[in-house]
């Protein structure tokens, strides 16, 4: 999505228009200060239920309490304490007064870049940075004003600290006193931003708002939702992608106490029989119980071993060109001693969020509500009216908190709204709870789809890459699918997506020829966080290794020597890991290797040097060491805990039974009990973050870690065995 | 549909199902203790864990017609516990959750290791904690946390 930020302002979606258009929205005041006044005395604890204005983004209770709303789902990347500390900060808060909610579905809501309320490549902060800054800086001048008011003084002779106004002459007030004063204030039409040295939650490090509730086991997810009436379905899915149903008998199936209803529902990929019961346990049995004859006759059966075959046979040419500079061809006339060739292979990859899939919706026939933990709100939202023939309008959307997405929960086909959709239609009047057990999720598609990379390399002077030609196969999940999105990431045939990393790699190499060769599979695929880069840093940061290698310099050493100039934060960060790593790295035990990647995600880089050894023929990670260079550091604890969740993320590259396989049409991986992602003991034994000092705009850090784990852990594997890795995952043992 | 007589959070409970239901939705939809998470429904996550008899034991496996007398403490219920308080204090103190859905399981694994071990060493936490599955990777964090309730409780 990273381009797609840069692009969508250039539609005239800026974040002025976007104020003012939501200012209009909200009659005039977007920021909703408004006091949820008790009925009795001043003191009284007990607030009358307030009506919220679906466009307010802050309220401040009689009693001082400040709730912010965060437009966006929260999934564990914790945007939900982050955006309240950026809008706190600007209105001087007391941070131990503030409580963070989630907006439902609203127009006020929508990412002010992206014009679409959603959370994807990593731009939830930088997006909404200074729009909650502002908001922040907005509210605080509204209170101000109602003090100044009260005490008749001038506002510019006001301060305020910890939600309190002082006056010049000794006067003070708190927040809680002042918010139903300062919500008939006018809204400023300006305000002034703090400079980075006046921040004092920014910066700060604030344990989540969250983590108490996700303790004691209150926090509700969407799974737990309970609702008069609600019924939860499970639906029985085709066994090879696409596949619809010849007939079915449900006997069985409706003679299991508590089924209420059985039917045959459409998929975004064929057709599906569903299951309506009183909760999931008698689903299940009944879904179990169902006799179904499939049909998948008329559709392409996928096989892995058949798709890689073909795949590599298609990267022995090139694609459409990505990137071309200088003369590729220059390698042809260099010795074999002198190139290297190098072919790598990526499996299909499951995201398998903790929280298996689930939507509710019901559908009262000429409107409806749903709740959806959903990274597309905008176009789940949509997707639901579409099904149920009413307008978006008549949706009302609430976005829970979901138990991890990594790019799941973001469909751009909406295929989990839509069946959600589809069966509330079937029963209206009822709330209808559709889960996705496991065993649907691993084999349900979505995947990150395969690729196969075939790359030559020059070696030239000092042994610097002196050319460089590469292919990529693999599918796109955005070209040819006439989706909003796809004019900015599609262009000349070439799905950004699927080459980033590759035609905007920090090295100096004259000559340059990158191209790919989209396919089609009968596999549905999606973005998996990071995306393009999971296989593309791969690659370049393997290869840029090996080159080091061969010429005998030093891995940090000769990255630095080869970064262009123009890549600074590559040259931050890695410099910063060269002074946090060079104790550990002097004192490595005998048998244990240092391994280095970096990469870049939306501005953010990160530089990375793990200590690895082998035992019991895997991968032993002792330590991990990050520098990241992300702009202003919103809450380091978040960045700390997002390199931590994107190194064990992007170890599911590696680790043996994380792919996903299909033979004949049928994907291999039931559960994860032969789908296993990285357990504790796969994961680095000490990680240490390190963050460049820096007052730029912050720029994201949910999956800058993700794709430098896994060829950091590899490349220390080629210093311990000699053996390069470039088929994933690793098979063990090493 | 059968009815069976439970001791959860030391509280008695009452709940009309199959026979087969496993524990975990006995918890979830027959009790509304929904702190209790479905991660697999097959054992291999551990996000449904709970003491039963006081041994950590993934629910999701355990037909309720095999509880029996066993009483059921839950994520809602550890807390009471002086070594549960003080395992969820050490989360909390350590930030240790990110979308937190496994973090039920996390902590109740954790509160049996320690009642069993007060001060294990990395390759007890190691094997203990080893098998419930963290996608968000919270595992550096876990073991922190992991160790700071063991010197909490010292």
């Amino acid at each position: 999505m990273r381009r797609l930020i840069d692009a969508i302002p250039a539609r005239g979606m800026s974040r002025r228009g976007f104020l003012r258009r939501s200012a209009a929205a909200a009659g005039g005041l977007m920021v909703a200060l408004y006091l949820e006044r008790a009925a009795g005395a001043a003191g009284n604890a007990a607030p009358a239920a307030p009506a919220a204005p679906p466009d307010a983004f802050v309220r401040i209770g009689a009693d001082g309490k400040i709730t912010i709303v965060v437009n966006r789902v929260e999934v564990g990347q914790g945007v939900h304490t982050a955006l309240p500390m950026i809008l706190a900060d600007e209105l001087d808060a007391d941070w131990s007064a503030v409580t963070a909610e989630l907006a439902p579905v609203a127009d006020v809501y929508k990412d002010p870049v992206l014009g679409l309320q959603m959370v994807g490549g990593s731009s939830s902060i930088a997006n909404s940075f200074t729009q909650y800054r502002e908001l922040g800086a907005k509210t605080r001048a509204m209170l101000v004003a109602a003090a100044a008011a009260r005490w008749r003084v001038p506002p510019g002779r006001c301060r305020t600290e910890n939600s309190v106004v002082y006056g010049p002459d000794g006067q003070s007030a708190r927040y809680g006193e002042l918010a139903s004063d300062a919500a008939r204030r006018p809204l400023p039409a300006k305000v002034q931003l703090k400079q980075p040295s006046e921040l004092r939650i920014i910066g700060r490090r604030v344990p989540r708002l969250d983590g108490r509730a996700k303790c004691d086991g209150s926090q509700k997810f969407g799974l737990d939702l309970a609702l008069p009436g609600m019924k939860t379905a499970l639906i029985a899915r085709p066994p090879v992608f696409g596949g619809t149903v010849k007939s079915f008998d449900d006997k069985a199936a409706r003679a299991v106490a508590g089924v209420l209803d059985v039917f045959e529902v459409p998929l975004v990929h064929g057709r599906g029989v569903a299951v309506v019961a009183d909760g999931f346990w008698p689903a299940k049995l009944a879904r179990a119980r169902l006799a179904i004859e499939w049909d998948v006759a008329s559709v392409e059966h996928a096989d892995t071993d058949a798709i890689l075959a073909s795949y590599q046979a298609r990267a022995q040419r090139p694609g459409t060109v990505a990137l071309a500079a200088g003369d590729a061809s220059a390698i042809d006339k260099l010795e074999r001693d002198r190139t290297i060739v190098a072919e790598y292979a990526f499996p299909f990859l499951a995201h398998a969020p903790m929280e298996p899939l689930n939507a509710t919706v019901r559908f009262d026939g000429d409107r409806a509500e749903a709740w959806i933990a959903s990274s597309g709100a905008t176009m789940d939202q949509a997707a639901i009216a579409e099904v149920l023939g009413v307008a978006p309008a008549k949706v009302t959307c609430h976005v829970v908190f979901g138990g991890g997405s990594f790019g799941r929960r973001g469909p751009l086909d909406c295929h989990l709204a839509r069946e959600a959709a589809a069966l509330a239609k079937h029963r209206p009047g009822t709330s209808i709870k559709l889960v996705w057990t496991r065993e649907d999720d691993i084999q349900g598609g979505y995947y990150r789809p395969m690729f196969v990379h075939r790359v030559q390399v020059g070696i030239g002077a000092e042994g610097m890459p002196a050319a460089w030609r590469h292919v990529i196969v693999g599918q796109s999940f955005m070209k040819d699918t006439g989706l909003p999105f796809e004019p900015f990431l599609v262009k000349d045939g070439v799905d950004a997506l699927v080459v980033e990393g590759t035609v905007n790699h920090p090295y100096t190499i004259p000559n340059i020829h990158v191209s790919v060769d989209h396919t089609k599979v009968n596999v549905p695929v999606l973005s998996w966080r990071s995306i393009g880069y999971t296989h593309n840093t791969f690659v370049v940061e393997t290869l840029i290794d090996e080159l080091a290698a061969r010429a005998k310099v030093d891995p940090i050493a000769y990255r630095l020597r080869l970064f262009r100039p123009d890549v600074p934060r590559f040259i931050s960060s890695m410099k910063l890991l060269d002074d946090k790593t060079a104790a550990w790295r002097a004192a490595l035990p005998a048998g244990h290797a240092l391994g280095v990647a970096c990469g870049m995600y939306n501005r953010s880089a990160i530089a990375c040097a793990v200590e690895v050894s082998i035992e019991h023929g895997k991968p032993r990670i002792h330590r991990a060491t990050a520098a990241v260079d992300c702009g202003i550091a919103v809450n380091p604890m978040t960045i700390e805990a997002q390199v931590h969740s994107g190194f064990v993320f992007g170890l599911t590259q590696l680790v043996p039974g994380g792919a996903i396989t299909i033979k004949d049409g049928i994907v291999q991986q039931r559960n994860f009990e032969s789908f296993t992602p990285p357990y504790l003991a796969d994961a680095p034994l000490e990680i240490d973050v390190h963050i460049v000092p820096s007052t730029e705009e912050p720029t994201g850090m949910g999956e800058t870690p993700v794709p430098v784990i896994a060829p950091a852990v590899v490349n220390a594997l080629a210093a311990l065995t000699g053996k390069r890795y470039r088929t994933l995952p690793l098979v063990t043992p090493l | 549909m059968t009815t069976f007589q439970l001791e959860v959070n030391g509280e008695r409970r009452t709940v009309a199902v199959d026979p087969s239901t496993p524990l975990l939705w006995v918890l979830r939809e027959g009790l509304q203790l929904t702190g209790t998470k479905y991660g697999c429904g097959i054992g291999a996550c551990g996000a449904c864990t709970v003491h039963l008899g006081g041994v950590a034991t993934r629910s999701c496996l355990v037909p309720i017609s095999l509880v029996g007398d066993r009483g059921v403490v839950t994520i809602e219920g550890i807390g009471k516990d002086a070594m549960g308080a003080a395992v969820q204090t050490a989360w909390v103190e350590t930030d240790v959750v990110q979308c937190g859905y496994c973090q039920s399981g996390q902590i109740m694994t954790a509160v049996a290791l320690l009642k069993a071990r007060p001060a294990p060493s990395d390759a007890e936490v190691e094997q203990s904690m080893g098998g419930t599955l963290c996608r968000c990777g919270t595992y550096v964090r876990i073991r922190a946390a992991v160790r700071r309730a063991s010197s909490q409780m010292k």
